[in-house]
Parts: structure tokens; C-alpha cells; sequence
């Protein structure tokens, strides 16, 4: 008879390195989401240009491949990243690369006369983007932001390649150790479904207070 | 004679192919209250958005408050205005929009204090004293803490005119303010505008479709076909008695589409 009291804990120790990614990887995500969406909206066309290279190159090559290169190809160039730091920023600017164009199409859906009351009341576009279309504009991105933060979550087990002990990583340890397959999978998929459940119930909770009284029903 | 505080000399302004305003020039005195009548494409909307610098001119000036609006100058010639000398104009004018866009997201009274607060460093204290008077004068003091969605629409529209009214504009422009009101609607904001235009010196230009309210309303009425004033005159010459051809058949159709005169 196999103790599983321990090798429960190693994959709860593997939950926390999954969550870790998960919190870290979206927080950079979102920056990223926000400097290169309002930059592929900017008057400046370098910004744009650089903007646009950054999405283009961080959607079109695969996670594998900007993984490697933060952990492996980085040290060459003199930047040496332990795992976390490698995942973190690979799964950050990957994910980034699509929230960007979240950002940029909930701007581009605020309406015309929106940005003309800006002008008749002689807001600064920086003014009328942080008071008014911002604001707005968030509230469209929330849903596909949620999405997008469970896409991490299941991207993070990428990082078992590079060595990094999370989720997927310890229940093939778990596996490895034990002979039993059943057991430490079927605890990673619940796991999972119960880590994506709780991003998406936060989101949408997030969504009902911000919409508040934009209905004119709830104040 | 007083200087004229609005002065348009021969603009031009096209929508691709179709020439909006071809050499437009009209003059406007302190204090006067326009009215600007004509069918839909006379390019009377078109004027104040120009003046509101929603769109350019292709050509000619325009002269506000004895200063261009739209070039500076520079070494004794004129130059095309930069983004800070429109900003500086642009605080000569205000202007309320047939749709009201008030920002959904925002209370009435945080709607009325955004751009004083942030355009003229107004103390949020004083910018609110300064909303609630406006909002009592538009008689909707009791809605300052309400949402926009919330308010039918004479009170969104109303509440547009406060929040304009807010920056204390030289110029106001009404964008047939009353268009997209439900008829027992547009009562109130007219009320409204009617008492401002008696108890300000603001100079105001109204375009509508609601003569009646033109007549009340204005000094001098302009009548706009193709770009072009057809016919200008107090409001009692226009309504009771036209001269040129075009305008009698404009007013002819408007009555018989059961539009008050």
C-alpha cells in the first residue's frame, strides 16, 4: 500500500508554483497588454511600429520556443533567469501579445461621440483616455481578459520542461515514484479546473461591480 | 459697430467628393443668439463642428474672439494651428450634442465637474458648488448623485447643457439638442435653453428643425441650402415672410411634416 500523504503535498507544493505563475505571469501580462495596446494606438509611428513587432512576434512564434530562449538562449547574452523568472516572462509577454489587442479593440469600440464630448469639453487626449474611455473601455476587456488568465494558468505547465517543479511536473514525479497514473492526474485535472473556476468566477465578479449603475438599474 | 466675436471667411469643407461649404463667409456679434435652419446636408451641423474643431477646414479662416482658430501666426504670416493653440481656443467654445454623449460611467454631478477640474484646475469643493448651482438652473439638483442611464432624456440633455455651461464658454453651440427627444421631452429643454438665451450674454448658435423654437429662440435666423445662406433676417421676416423661393418651400415641407412654427 502506497502512503499518499506525501506525495499529496508534492503536488500541492506544485499548485503553489502553478499559482505563483499563474499570479505573476498575468500581472506582467496586463502591463504588457496595456503599454503595447495604447501603443499600437499612438500618433508616434515608431511607438507603433514597436507596438505591432512585439504582438506579431509574441503570437506568432510558439511558447515552447520563447521559453527555451528566456532559460536557455538568455544565459549566451549574459542574462541568466532562474525557471521562475524565465516562465514568468515567457508566459507574461506571450499572453501580453493577445491582451494587447484586447486593449486596443475595447478603445476602438468606444463610440465616436464619446471622444467629441472629450474634445467639446477640451480634455487632453491623455485626460480623455484615463478619465473617460479607459474606464469604459475596461469593462469590455474583463471577459476576454478572464479568458486569456486561464489560457496562462494551463500554458504554465510549459514550464515543467524547463525543470520547474509546478502542477504537471510533480504529478509525473508523483507517477514516476508511485507506478499509479490514475491518482496524480486525476488530482492535476480537478485541480486545474478548480484554479480556472476560481479566475473565472473573480472576473465576473469584477464585471458586475465595475457595470454597476451603467445599466441604470443598479446603483 | 461691435467686433464680430465669431468671423468665417470663405471656408471650405468637403466629405470626399461631396463639398460640404464652398467659400462660406458669416459673421456673428457678441452676444447674439443665431438660429440655423435648412434641410439635412445644407451643412449647418458641419459649421459647428468646424468651430468646435471636430473637423477641419479645407480652406479660408476663421476668425474667434478676434483670434484664428485654426492658424497661428507666426513671423508676421499664418501658419496652421498646433494642438496647444486649438486647446487654448477651444476654451472660447462649448457645445451640446443632439445624442447628449454623457460619459455612462460617471454621476450627473461628476459628469458636470470632469473638465473644470481637470481643464482649469478647479478645487473639486468649488467645482461642485459651481455644478449644483448649474444643475438647480437646468432644475435637476435632485439627480446630481444619479447615473446617467437613469435619466430620461430631456434630463440627459439638460444635464449636457450643465456640464458645457460648466467651463463658461463665450460660445455655445446646440447641435439639434432637441432631435433625438420623445416629443413630451422636448418641452423642458427648450425651457431651459429659452431661459438661458434670455438671461445670459453668452453668444449661442442653435441648429434645429423645430421652428417654433427657432423663433423664439434666436436674434437672426439663417436659412442654409447647399452650403450657402439662401436668406438671413430676424426671426419674424424668416417665419412670417420669405423672400426667396427656396426658403418658402423649406418652411412649406416642415409644416406639412407637422413641425411647429
Amino acid at each position: 500500500m502506497i502512503d499518499w500523504t506525501g506525495y499529496i503535498g508534492l503536488i500541492l507544493d506544485g499548485a503553489l508554483v502553478t499559482i505563483q505563475l499563474t499570479v505573476m505571469g498575468s500581472a506582467l501580462a496586463l502591463v504588457m497588454a496595456f503599454i503595447a495596446g495604447l501603443g499600437r494606438l499612438s500618433r508616434f509611428f515608431a511607438v507603433r511600429a514597436l507596438a505591432t513587432a512585439y504582438i506579431e512576434f509574441f503570437r506568432g512564434t510558439s511558447i515552447f520556443v520563447q521559453l527555451f530562449w528566456a532559460y536557455f538562449v538568455l544565459p549566451f547574452l549574459g542574462i541568466t533567469l532562474t525557471p521562475l523568472q524565465a516562465g514568468v516572462l515567457a508566459l507574461g509577454l506571450n499572453v501580453g501579445a493577445y491582451g494587447a489587442e484586447v486593449v486596443r479593440g475595447a478603445i476602438k469600440s468606444i463610440g465616436k461621440e464619446q471622444y467629441e464630448a472629450c474634445v467639446a469639453l477640451n480634455l487632453g487626449r491623455w485626460q480623455s483616455m484615463r478619465h473617460v474611455i479607459l474606464p469604459q473601455a475596461l469593462l469590455l476587456m474583463l471577459p476576454t481578459f478572464g479568458n486569456n488568465s486561464i489560457e496562462l494558468l494551463k500554458g504554465t505547465a510549459v514550464v515543467s520542461l524547463i525543470s520547474l517543479t509546478d502542477l504537471t511536473f510533480q504529478a509525473q514525479v508523483v507517477r514516476a515514484q508511485t507506478g499509479n497514473t490514475l491518482i496524480p492526474f486525476t488530482m492535476i485535472l480537478i485541480i486545474y479546473f478548480a484554479l480556472a473556476s476560481l479566475i473565472g468566477w473573480g472576473m465576473r465578479s469584477l464585471e458586475r461591480r465595475m457595470a454597476r449603475g451603467l445599466d441604470g438599474v443598479r446603483v | 459697430m461691435v467686433a464680430p466675436i465669431i468671423k468665417i471667411d470663405a471656408i471650405a469643407k468637403s466629405f470626399g467628393n461631396f463639398k460640404v461649404l464652398d467659400g462660406l463667409s458669416m459673421e456673428v456679434k457678441p452676444a447674439e443668439k443665431l438660429a440655423l435652419i435648412g434641410p439635412s446636408g445644407s451643412g449647418k451641423t458641419t459649421i459647428l463642428r468646424i468651430l468646435m474643431t471636430l473637423e477641419r477646414i479645407d480652406g479660408g479662416h476663421i476668425e474667434i474672439d478676434g483670434e484664428q482658430l485654426y492658424h497661428m501666426e507666426k513671423n508676421g504670416g499664418l501658419v496652421p494651428a498646433d494642438e496647444r493653440h486649438l486647446t487654448r481656443m477651444r476654451q472660447k467654445i462649448g457645445m451640446v450634442f443632439q445624442l447628449f454623449n454623457l460619459f455612462p460611467h460617471k454621476s450627473v454631478i461628476d459628469n458636470v465637474t470632469l473638465a473644470p477640474m481637470l481643464t482649469k484646475g478647479t478645487p473639486r469643493a468649488e467645482a461642485e458648488k459651481r455644478a449644483m448651482e448649474l444643475l438647480d438652473m437646468v432644475g435637476l439638483a435632485e439627480k446630481a448623485k444619479a447615473m446617467p442611464a437613469q435619466l430620461s432624456g430631456g434630463q440627459k440633455q439638460r444635464v449636457a447643457i450643465a456640464r458645457a455651461l460648466a467651463l463658461s464658454p463665450k460660445i455655445m453651440l446646440f447641435d439639434e439638442v432637441t432631435s433625438a427627444l420623445d416629443p413630451e421631452l422636448v418641452e423642458e429643454v427648450m425651457n431651459v435653453m429659452k431661459r438661458l438665451a434670455a438671461e445670459t450674454d453668452m453668444t449661442m448658435l442653435l441648429v434645429t428643425h423645430e421652428m417654433g423654437f427657432a423663433h423664439e429662440f434666436a436674434d437672426r435666423v439663417l436659412f442654409f441650402d447647399g452650403g450657402k445662406i439662401v436668406e438671413e433676417g430676424k426671426p419674424d421676416d424668416i417665419f412670417s415672410n420669405p423672400k426667396q423661393e427656396r426658403t418658402q418651400s423649406f418652411l412649406k415641407k416642415i409644416i406639412a411634416a407637422g413641425h411647429r412654427v
